[in-house]
């Protein structure tokens, strides 16, 4: 009897063990992440100032020359866009699906959410190449009087702004649902109709929250690879309209894996490129987490 | 006067906000009929069940095997690792913290901006730590750093389900003498079966589907691997570089890739659905 409760003691000791070196090694994998990819980096960092790399746009890795700038614009470019685009959407949606439609459609849009997130990239990027890029090549350029192969910053930008879709829509769904009954009760006992109650009283008290959703959709839609890398033309300029070509920063890490080891300084290039969207990205998600959580707090 | 201004614009703007929900339905309906018309007719039996032969980058004979077994065997073995690192991380959250609740909530935010860093950066470590540990691109190496991508996920959506577990069956299974191991192992995971089930299927979703996190690592083979230290082909890969083909065959070959990759994960999130479901009817009301 003794012995047999020695015996589960002993496991729970190795459990609660094992539970912690989990956790520390989970706890250790950013920090390893940030480290590995600065010391990667360093060799370039050692040989030319970083606002340098980051504010020229002369790419040319073959005579050293590393201007990190046009890839860093057709990034912003592209997720401001997809924003743009996505926003008012996924804003508009979600209030509709918490304060007008019926449960059951909310019951509909939940399957429609968890498979528009679990889509892979490479399908999106497929999606874009068969609908997107001759939409905008065909009709759209055309009838704005330009002409492209459809291959442009606006392809990338309207495949990432269906990508982020999911993730802004579920936050804000949470946002809107956190926000107490009584608030909308008490100003429609005002008098005030239902959209004005929307209007005044639930947008101003989800606003924080809307913003920490673009924040998180901000995000995603700069750290997005592949679809965006199939669609969006990879020319390395600046791009100064919609239907020009643009190469973000996560394409270039991606298109240009193969030569990474035979030029010198490239590969250390290219894992600065990746540590600046590492950087980037912690920023934001650690903000609008941070807004969210606040939120939570104060209700 | 006024007051029917009121209702127009509630009018107007309940039409816009129904349109938007339309659209994102719609989108979604855009996206899966358009890989699916474009990708079924050049879908065939032997697409699935063959090796690329010689030449089938130029439009001869073959299939994708290769990136089908490859994908699972890269989505299994990381979905496992992290399943094992991950399960134990999400238990102690919910068992040994429960009474901390500011760390396990650091900890989640944690997880939370983790689960935020992009693929292609988790991609660009896993080739640093293949060149510090001098391994050659493999199936292990691409595994590694599958799992380091998708464990943020696997925790938090099992630390989502655990959560729901009332303290009560803690504070039961304890007072009858059990330790702390033998309540979470063989009373919370038990209790949130089906839940654990679906981040599972989450996890495994999101490996399978990944790109660029395997870009640098795995290498690309037209070979199914029978190593670990092994070159793999991935579905996601496949596609992307038939795509980039200029033969249109070949092009036809990854619609229709892209089918196969669809339908894949169609049906785990059809079967992530059904295990929620099923976990939302056995749950306990307290």
């Amino acid at each position: 009897m003794r012995r047999f409760s020695v015996k589960r003691h002993l496991r729970n000791t190795l459990h609660s063990y094992w539970m912690i070196i989990c956790l520390i090694l989970l706890i250790i994998i950013p920090i390893l992440l940030g480290i590995g990819l600065y010391l990667k980096s360093k060799m370039l960092l050692d040989n030319h100032p970083l606002y340098q790399l980051l504010f020229s746009s002369e790419w040319k890795p073959l005579s050293g020359k590393f201007g990190f700038l046009s890839f860093i614009i057709s990034s912003l470019w592209v997720t401001i866009l997809a924003l743009l685009i996505s926003g008012p959407i996924c804003l508009l949606t979600s209030i509709h699906l918490t304060q007008y439609a019926k449960k059951r459609v909310l019951r509909l849009m939940h399957p429609v959410i968890d498979i528009l997130a679990g889509i892979p990239s490479v399908i999106y990027g497929v999606w874009g190449i068969l609908v997107i890029v001759p939409f905008i090549s065909d009709y759209l350029a055309p009838m704005m009087g330009k002409q492209t192969t459809g291959f442009s910053i606006l392809a990338g930008a309207l495949v990432l702004s269906v990508m982020i879709i999911p993730f802004m829509l579920n936050i804000l769904i949470e946002v809107f649902s956190t926000i107490p009954e009584e608030l909308s009760e008490a100003s429609l006992s005002l008098g005030a109709t239902k959209w004005q109650t929307i209007k005044f009283v639930l947008l101003k008290k989800a606003f924080p929250g809307i913003i920490s959703a673009l924040g998180l959709g901000l995000s995603r839609a700069f750290g997005e690879t592949i679809a965006v890398l199939m669609v969006v033309g990879n020319v390395t300029t600046i791009p100064k309209g919609l239907f020009q070509p643009g190469y973000p920063l996560p394409a270039l890490i991606a298109n240009n894996y193969g030569e990474m080891l035979s030029i010198p300084m490239y590969d250390s290039a290219l894992m600065l490129a990746a540590l600046v969207l590492f950087v980037i990205i912690i920023f934001f998600n650690f903000a609008s987490r941070i807004a969210i959580i606040n939120i939570e707090k104060n209700d | 006067m006024l007051q029917q201004f009121r209702h127009t614009e509630e009018k107007i703007f309940r039409i816009i906000m129904f349109l938007s929900t339309s659209v994102i339905i719609l989108a979604l309906a855009l996206i899966i009929f358009s890989v699916l018309y474009k990708g079924l007719p050049s879908l065939s039996w032997e697409m699935i069940s063959q090796k690329p032969k010689g030449g089938f980058y130029f439009g001869k004979e073959g299939g994708i095997l290769n990136a089908i077994v490859g994908s699972l065997y890269l989505a299994i073995g990381s979905t496992f690792l992290a399943f094992i690192i991950g399960l134990p991380v999400a238990l102690y959250m919910n068992i040994h913290l429960v009474k901390r609740k500011k760390l396990a909530n650091t900890l989640r935010f944690f997880l939370d901006v983790m689960w935020g860093v992009p693929s292609i950066v988790y991609g660009a470590f896993g080739f640093t730590l293949m060149i510090f540990f001098g391994i050659k691109t493999s199936l292990l190496a691409g595994i590694i750093t599958v799992t380091l991508f998708i464990i943020p996920i696997m925790v938090r959506a099992m630390d989502e389900v655990l959560k729901t577990i009332p303290m009560g069956l803690q504070e039961a299974s304890l007072s009858l003498g059990s330790t702390k191991s033998e309540t979470a192992y063989r009373v919370f995971f038990r209790q949130a079966y089906s839940g654990m089930v679906t981040a599972i299927l989450l996890s495994f979703g999101r490996a399978i589907g990944d790109a660029a996190a395997v870009l640098f690592t795995t290498g690309y083979t037209d070979n199914i691997p029978t190593g670990l230290n092994q070159p793999t082909a991935t579905l996601p890969l496949s596609i992307f570089f038939q795509l980039g083909s200029p033969l249109e065959e070949v092009r036809d070959r990854a619609f229709a890739s892209a089918v196969v990759l669809t339908f894949i994960i169609l049906v785990i999130s059809i079967l992530a659905r059904f295990f929620s479901r099923r976990y939302q009817k056995h749950k306990i009301n307290f």
